[in-house]
Order: C-alpha cells, then structure tokens, then sequence
C-alpha cells in the first residue's frame, strides 16, 4: 500500500513536470529571437587595431574599421513558413559590441529550421530619400556624392599594399545592374530553433573576415589595395564574402 | 449697484483678454510670408518629388528655409547652402565659375540654380544624387564646400533652443537628427517653384510674344527643345555637349561607364538672366557666346551627343531672336518672393 503510494506521487510528479515540459506551442502566440554575430580571421577571433593575420594570398594585415549591414533578416519554419522582421535594418561594427546582436520581437512560436538575409541595404531604401536608425548617413555608411549605402566596409593596413600610407581599404557599395554587391544568406540551422513564450532562443553566427580575400576572387593586396567605388571588383569580393556566415550553434 | 456690475464684469473682460494677448514669443505664430503650399502648374507634368512621407507645413518649410541660410551648417560657420545658392540670382551665384567653400577653397564644378526641383530625378551636374532628401547632405560633408559634419551639425542645433521649438513644431517633438533635417531643408527647396516668366504668362494668355520673341520661340522648337524640353526647358538627361576637353568624366565618375564620360545634366534654360556664367564649369561668359558653341565651337569626342554631330545653324539674326526668346524664361517674381528669403 505504501509502495503504491509513492508510485502513484512519482506517477503524478512525472506527469505534471512532462506537462510544464511540453507546453505546447501556441501557434497564434509570439515571442522574441536573437541574433548574433562573431567575426573572425580564419579560425582566430577578430580583434581591431593590435593583431596581426594574414590573407590567402599571403599578405599580412590588420583590421582598424568592420563594419557590414544585416538587412531583411527572416526565419523559416520547419513547415515552410516565413518570419520577415518589420524594419529589418541592423548595422554590425565589431568596435561597438552593443551592435553584435539584436532580438526581433514578435516572433510566432514555432519550431526554425534556418534564417536569411541581406548582407546590404536593398536598393528600395537606396532610392528612397533620407532614412534614420542604422540607416542614418551619420554612421558613416552613406555615401553622399552617388547616392547609395556602402553594405560593408572593411580598412586596415597592409605592409604589401601599394597605397601611400599602406592603407588596405574595401568599402563595398552598389546597388544596381552589374554593380549590384547585394548578396542573400542562408543558413540551415544545426539544431531547431523553438521560439516560444518566456524564452528567447539565440543564433550565434560566425563571420570569417578571411572570407572576403579568398575565393573564388583571391584579393592582391599589392593590386588592389583600395576599392571604393562601385564596379566589377567590388562585385568580386560581394562574391567571395557571401559565404563568410555559419551558424554556431543556438542556444 | 447695475453700474458697479457692469464696471466689474468689463474689467475682468479687459483683464483676460490683456491676459491671452501674453504669448511667449517663441510660441507665436510663424510670420505670413511662411503660408507655403505646393501648387503644380497647369500643363506640367506631375513632379517627381510629391512631399509623400514629408508633409509640406508652413513650420516644416519655415524650418527649412532658417537651415538653408544658416552658416551654422559649415565647419567654421561661415558658409550657407544660401552662399553659393542666392535667390536674386535664382539660387545661383552669379559671375562665379566656381563658387567659394570653407577656408578660401574653390569648388570643382558651377553652382546650380535651384527652381523647380521637385520635377528633378536626379541632383548634382553628374547625377550622382538620387533622391532630393539624399542633396543636402552633401556639400555639408563636402571637404571644399561646408566641411562639415552630421554630429557637429547636430550638435550646433541643439545648442539654440528656438531651433529645438522648430523641429517640435514641425516633427512632434525636439529630437534633431540627419533625417529630419533632410527632410526640412526639402520642404524648402522643393518648394521653390519658377513659374511667372513672361513665357508662363504668354502660355496661360496672359501676355503675348514680341514679334522677335516669337520667331526666337519657332526657331527654339527647331534648334533646342529636345533636350531643353518644355515646360521645365531640360529632359533631365545627360548629354556631352561639345565643350573643350576637361578632367571632369561628369556622369562617368558615377556610372563608370567609358560611354558616360564628360557628360552632365542638361540644364533648364529658365531664368538664364540670373545665371551666368554658363556650363557645368561656368566656362561660357555670355547666352551670345553659348549660341556661338553650338554654331562653331563644338569639339568632337567619341561620346558628343548625337543630335550635335553637326553644328546647330543660326544666322546672327536667328541667334538674336533665340536670345530674345530665352529672356521670356526669366522668372522676376520668384527671385523676390518673400517668401524665399533670407528669414
């Protein structure tokens, strides 16, 4: 009797506790999302000013300024359907730490298989006048004299470069025709994402700096130390670059 | 007794109405010459630019106006986008080839007049802007114009109280960053519309041509309106007109394409009175030495529009008709509205 006393209490506790666990998910509720973005050379964590790395065709280098816009950014469901975050504009500057991640809110709850996104600002919003938030010029990410936003900015120094000061500077703009450096990412997850009320799940993405010199386009940097305006070039590193994202893990 | 009521309820009738004329000053209302509202001409096409997402109000374009002739936007205050942009001479700067920026430094290219933006699709000689809000900014951060930049700007505004009431007054609240101030500066400028030229006039039926204007306006549709085309006398497009050879790649420096080299955007040909010099380098001194050009000074080059792979005829009388015909483009009103100037 007394044995099945505390069979029936484990009996109960596992059932209630397999209850709390399985909550099932709400598919008219929503809740948040992070991400975040880890940049790297190679395997070694990027850090500006003070380190040393090198690049696929054997140039040394440091990194002084990195900066890339993360645009449109949506998840997928394992049954198909899409998230697209409202205002989906985040700048990432690896100087500011603050800008390595963002929540979107209003999430539906789910289960995610992978995520998308723009690396640039698409060309609606280059034509579209004067914007504000991480769209705003004051980020420096603007230029004034051809209108248009530079989706990503790398500077440093380069003893093989062949500028003056032994600058090493790559602003990727253009938004249009052959000059068009916008690239789409997607990413399948490792593990489902389960979105769902009082959690907020975290994509850790990686980004690999190195990407951008190394294939298909290797990068001299003794010939092309500065790439600033719009044309095939550019386009050639938007190439490389559109595969530098993995996801991590999540968590 | 009735008398001393009466006495008393005028006197606090006096008292509240002597109370309700004490306003702060600040608060007052905007003076008239600010009542602004967008009319489009009759018989222009529809322009380009329709204030949607920046609702033209006399606060905005009040606003809009104080930025435009304020020095404050340049790195040692010295310089407004009015410097080099004056409404005598429609927002030109007459006799300067190149106008003057911060620190004595001489700019690259002729300042434009600015009339009737809001029908523009693209700013600048090469077009390198594209959307009218997107203009302001950049002879602020130009090293050889204003020099200066967004945070000091910003910074410099929220420094003067009667600015912070501004941008209450026109955005809902005292918050002043590079959009809002993008998007004032346009109410201004957008604003500005040439429309009262004699040629305005004759085409509404209110005027009529001198017989010499007349043949200057037949010849004109002969000889020029392709790429001047009516109403607003530019196709907004851009051509290399012939001029002598230059540095300047205009329109190739933007598209980099070889087939875009030295050309720039046709300009309109309303209020040439106010305007010269001529040219995107203000190298031509005269509208008789302009004609001229086209006569005998056109100088070949792989990318010479092809509507002047031949020289334009006119004889000398022709050309004094045309320019008799291009003088009905001036525009004598809005060079003085006061509504423009300076606040």
């Amino acid at each position: 009797m007394k044995s099945n006393l505390i069979l029936l209490s484990i009996l109960c506790v596992s059932l209630f506790s397999c209850v709390k666990k399985d909550d099932p998910i709400d598919a008219n509720a929503s809740s948040n999302a992070k991400v975040t973005f880890s940049n790297f050379v190679g395997s070694q964590p990027l850090t500006l000013q003070t380190k040393w790395y090198n690049n696929a065709n054997g140039d040394s280098f440091k990194v002084n300024v990195y900066k890339y816009y993360i645009t449109n950014v949506k998840l997928v469901k394992s049954d198909a359907s899409v998230y697209a975050e409202n205002e989906s504009y985040h700048l990432i500057n690896e100087a500011d730490v603050n800008s390595h991640s963002f929540v979107m809110a209003n999430v539906p709850e789910g289960s995610y298989t992978s995520i998308s996104f723009l690396i640039g600002v698409d060309s609606a919003r280059n034509t579209s006048g004067a914007q504000t938030g991480a769209l705003d010029p004051i980020n420096g990410m603007f230029w004034t004299w051809n209108s248009g936003y530079i989706m990503a900015k790398f500077e440093g120094v380069s003893p093989q470069s062949t500028s003056m000061d032994k600058s090493v500077v790559y602003h990727l703009g253009g938004f249009s025709g052959p000059n068009n450096v916008l690239r789409t990412v997607t990413l399948t997850f490792p593990t489902t994402m389960i979105v769902k009320k009082g959690t907020t799940p975290n994509v850790h993405i990686d980004g690999d700096v190195a990407e951008w010199f190394s294939f298909p386009n290797v990068i001299d940097f003794a010939q092309k130390p500065l790439l600033m305006t719009p044309g095939k070039d550019l386009v050639n590193i938007a190439e490389n670059y559109k595969d530098m994202f993995k996801v991590n893990h999540i968590d | 007794m009735k008398n001393k009521i009466v006495s008393i309820v005028f006197l606090l009738v006096l008292i509240f109405t002597l109370w309700s004329c004490h306003t702060d000053p600040l608060l007052q209302p905007m003076p008239k010459n600010t009542d602004i509202s967008f009319v489009q001409p009759a018989n222009w096409p529809s322009p380009h630019y329709n204030f949607q997402n920046n609702t033209l109000t006399s606060d905005g374009f009040a606003l809009g106006r104080r930025l435009f002739y304020d020095a404050r936007l340049s790195i040692d205050n010295s310089i407004s986008c009015a410097s080099c942009h004056e409404q005598t001479t429609a927002f030109a700067q007459i006799d300067h080839a190149f106008s003057h920026g911060v620190r004595n430094q001489l700019g690259t290219r002729n300042s434009p007049a600015l009339f009737n933006l809001a029908w523009h699709t693209s700013f600048f000689w090469d077009g390198g802007v594209n959307h009218i809000e997107n203009q302001p900014i950049a002879p602020i951060l130009n090293p050889v114009e204003m020099d200066e930049t967004i945070p000091n700007v910003i910074a410099k505004l929220n420094a003067d109280p009667s600015y912070r009431l501004q941008f209450k007054n026109t955005f809902g609240s005292e918050e002043i960053n590079t959009q809002r101030i993008q998007k004032a500066i346009v109410q201004f400028m957008a604003a500005i519309v040439s429309n009262q030229s004699k040629y305005d006039q004759v085409k509404n039926g209110k005027a009529s041509f001198t017989a010499d204007e007349q043949a200057g306006y037949i010849l004109f549709h002969q000889k020029c309106n392709t790429c001047h085309a009516e109403p607003l006398f530019t196709d907004f497009s851009f051509r290399n007109n012939g001029l002598p050879f230059s540095l300047d790649s205009g329109r190739a420096h933007i598209t980099g394409l070889a087939s875009d080299r030295f050309k720039f955007k046709v300009p309109s040909l309303r209020n040439l009175n106010f305007t010269k010099p001529y040219m995107h380098n203000g190298s031509i001194a005269s509208l008789g030495a302009v004609l001229d050009h086209y006569t005998s000074g056109l100088v070949p080059s792989p990318t010479l529009d092809p509507l002047l792979q031949n020289p334009i005829t006119l004889s000398a009388t022709d050309k004094s008709k045309l320019i008799a015909f291009l003088n009905t483009l001036n525009d004598y009103e809005f060079v003085k509205d006061l509504r423009f100037k300076q606040p």
